[in-house]
């Protein structure tokens, strides 16, 4: 139903640019999830998106119309706040009816506009109650239903879950994932910090980071192939461990000799002429397993953190290196102040020069 | 030069006598309940209980003079004759109904009821509403809050130059005159035409209350959270539409209390109009009938009788109006 297209989008306050050369395009009915850490500016695209901010630079489109100076109500989004921003005098039903009686719908559209809504989100016992009287997950469905009765061609969530406690995140969660199942042809963006909703929920994720798109991908492939060390660390709890090395080998498979000692063997290819460059070997805790023979690292672990299904380690740093950390599954107690010895298969093993990813050249 | 040292000296003394108050009364407290020795707990657990009444005492031992012991005197000499000397029952309040002059005080007073405050809490709003939308809003909101800094008859005595007559040939100073009869009206005796005089004297209250309303009705529009505000942008309510339906339904109780605190003023309305027509020309109120019974007619009975009257009329608003605040506040 909307395709959107954003084309070398840019925000300015004065001389100060937030986002520089966003470009994008969000086919219909997929959920793009914007990630980034605070700050990155991913809440500002999507208020831009929504009309809520002006674009000072590139266009917008949706469904092929630039939109830059249409207004918000006539672009044909819905938004869901953080805060719910529901309006704390208006019933749940007036809550829902709102935006269309502005828009002079008669009766019984409205009416099964919402009664429909409200069967989708278990809100029907609710209709008569104000905002007050509602837990914080039956607040956020009024908000999520308010944007569904207006059947907009794309939905915008601006950090839907912050506000709700773990457990509650958690069932929002999937009732979202559901949601989007129902609505299969509609466009959905999301913007959260929790790479874990980012994970679930994502056809692809938009990692921002620095006033610009560090990598646009399916989640998957965010964590299987990141194209630079940021994205790289930014996804994956807890981040990926670079380690500094040199190329002493090169081919179909790459062995690096670390500056800590150890030796990596990687199988992201090489060329001859690559001998002796200075690379940042990235291999993701979960990955590293413990060895005997040729290790990539050897350490002292400083702390043990048990979750019960995996035992996490925490490496004494060496020099000014970043510290490393290791994730075994199962328990393993005792190994404080041990010293371990750490591989991992050469499949896992990322290389990076100058921050970029040697698989993307 | 006299009177200004013996101010001066009164004030020292005013000043210098609480901070002793205060310190010497909580001084002997603890020294009645030491916060040492095998009672320490139990003393400081006392101590506690009355040093609230120790800060509270003279704000008590004042309002009781002043305030309560008054009221009851003021029953008392309603029920009493001019010089407060005999009995008369219910006479004086006999006398008041059947008094032309409390029928127009009354009529007035309602009059006043329902304009000053209606008028004032909506202009007032909608000063709020626009000067926090334009650049130069802060020194509009400075103007319409300077006559809040205006004594009640220094505003009657400024407006009172405005409705100036003068007689014809000579040269109208009033502005309104002068408005008037550019227009091509003929000058006019505004304040001693009935019913449009006493318009004209709520004016003057509405032009001091607006600044008062236009303050805290701009506090509570600033209180809103701004996401129900983009949300209804992005619902497609227009401008209007969001200050009608989000804004002014969210700030509703600080409407009614604003527009209640007004109420109670107008009800106490006295200085203006007996600055600029001294209840003459049917401009009366209940105030300044008291005032010219009590101070004119030397009958303390009758004014006292006007005084309950009023009192009799503020209460139920003020109940109403502290509740409602209590209410905000939560």
């Amino acid at each position: 139903m909307a395709d959107l297209k954003l084309t070398n989008v840019e925000k300015a306050y004065g001389e100060v640019k937030v986002l520089a050369n966003i470009n994008l395009d969000i086919k219909q009915g997929e959920l793009i999830v914007f990630v980034g850490p605070s700050g990155c500016g991913k809440s500002t695209l999507l208020r831009m998106i929504a009309g809520l901010e002006r674009i000072t630079g590139g266009t917008l489109e949706i469904d092929g119309q630039v939109v830059n100076d249409v207004p918000p109500a006539q672009r044909g989004i819905a938004m869901v706040f953080q805060s719910y921003a529901l309006y704390p005098h208006m019933t749940v039903r007036e809550n829902m009816e709102f935006a269309l009686k502005i828009a002079k719908k008669t009766k019984a559209e409205i009416a099964a506009a919402v009664g429909k809504a409200a069967d989708i989100l278990q809100l029907t016992p609710y209709l008569d109650r104000l905002p007050k009287a509602l837990s914080g997950g039956q607040r956020q469905r009024v908000a999520i239903g308010r944007s569904i009765v207006r059947d907009p061609k794309v939905y915008l969530f601006d950090e839907p879950l912050s506000n709700l406690d773990a457990a509650l995140r958690v069932a929002t969660r999937i009732e979202i994932a559901q949601l989007k199942e129902q609505m299969a042809d509609r466009t959905m963006i999301y913007v959260t910090h929790d790479q874990v909703e980012a994970m679930t929920l994502a056809t692809r994720i938009v990692v921002l980071a620095g006033g610009g798109i560090s990598q646009v991908g399916s989640p998957l492939d965010l964590y299987e192939r990141p194209q630079n060390e940021f994205v790289a660390q930014f996804i994956g709890s807890p981040a990926m461990n670079l380690l500094a090395g040199e190329v002493v080998e090169t081919g179909a498979q790459t062995v690096v000799k670390l500056d800590g000692g150890g030796t990596a063997r990687s199988a992201v290819p090489t060329l001859t002429a690559d001998l002796g460059m200075k690379v940042n070997i990235g291999v993701r805790p979960e990955d590293l397993v413990a060895t005997d023979a040729a290790p990539i690292f050897t350490g002292e672990v400083e702390i043990t953190e048990a979750l019960g299904e995996v035992t996490l380690l925490y490496f004494k740093r060496q020099g000014d290196a970043a510290q490393v950390v290791g994730k075994l599954p199962g328990i393993h107690a005792g190994l404080r102040h041990k010293s371990v010895q750490l591989t991992a298969d050469p499949k896992k093993v990322h290389l990076f020069h100058n921050g970029l990813s040697l698989l993307y050249r | 030069m006299e009177q200004f040292v013996m101010a001066a000296v009164t004030i020292l003394i005013g000043v210098f006598g609480c901070i002793c108050y205060f310190f010497l009364s909580n001084m002997a407290l603890d020294r009645l309940y030491p916060a040492s020795g095998p009672m320490a707990g139990a003393n400081i657990n006392r101590a506690n209980q009355i040093r609230p009444w120790l800060f509270m005492f003279p704000a008590l031992a004042l309002l009781t003079v002043y305030l309560v012991y008054p009221v009851f005197v003021s029953i008392y000499l309603s029920f009493m004759d001019a010089e407060g000397d005999n009995f008369v029952g219910a006479a004086n309040y006999i006398w008041l109904i059947n008094d032309d002059k409390f029928r127009e005080s009354m009529f007035n007073n309602l009059l006043w009821l329902v304009f000053v405050p209606a008028a004032s809490t909506l202009f007032g709003l909608i000063a709020a509403a626009v000067t926090d939308r334009i650049r130069w809003g802060n020194f509009a909101k400075a103007m319409i809050f300077m006559p809040m800094a205006i004594s009640f008859v220094g505003a009657a005595v400024i407006w009172k130059l405005v409705y100036e007559y003068r007689p014809d040939g000579q040269e109208q100073i009033g502005i309104l005159n002068a408005v008037w009869t550019n227009m091509g009206g003929e000058a006019q005796t505004w304040l001693t035409s009935p019913v449009i005089n006493s318009f004209l004297l709520m004016i003057v209250l509405v032009w001091i209350q607006t600044g008062f309303a236009m303050v805290i009705l701009s506090a509570a529009l600033r209180g809103i959270p701004e996401e129900t505000i983009e949300a209804s942008i992005l619902d497609g309510a227009s401008p209007l539409q969001i200050f009608m339906k989000i804004k002014v339904p969210q700030i509703w109780g600080t409407i009614l209390v604003v527009w209640t605190t007004i109420t109670i003023t107008v009800l106490k309305v006295f200085d203006i109009v007996l600055t600029m027509t001294n209840g003459q020309w049917g401009t009366q109120v209940l105030a300044n009938l008291m005032f010219d019974w009590m101070f004119r007619g030397n009958d303390t009975g009758r004014a006292s009788t006007a005084a309950i009257i009023i009192m009799l009329m503020v209460t139920p608003i003020m109940i109403w109006n502290i509740r409602n605040a209590a209410r905000e506040a939560r």
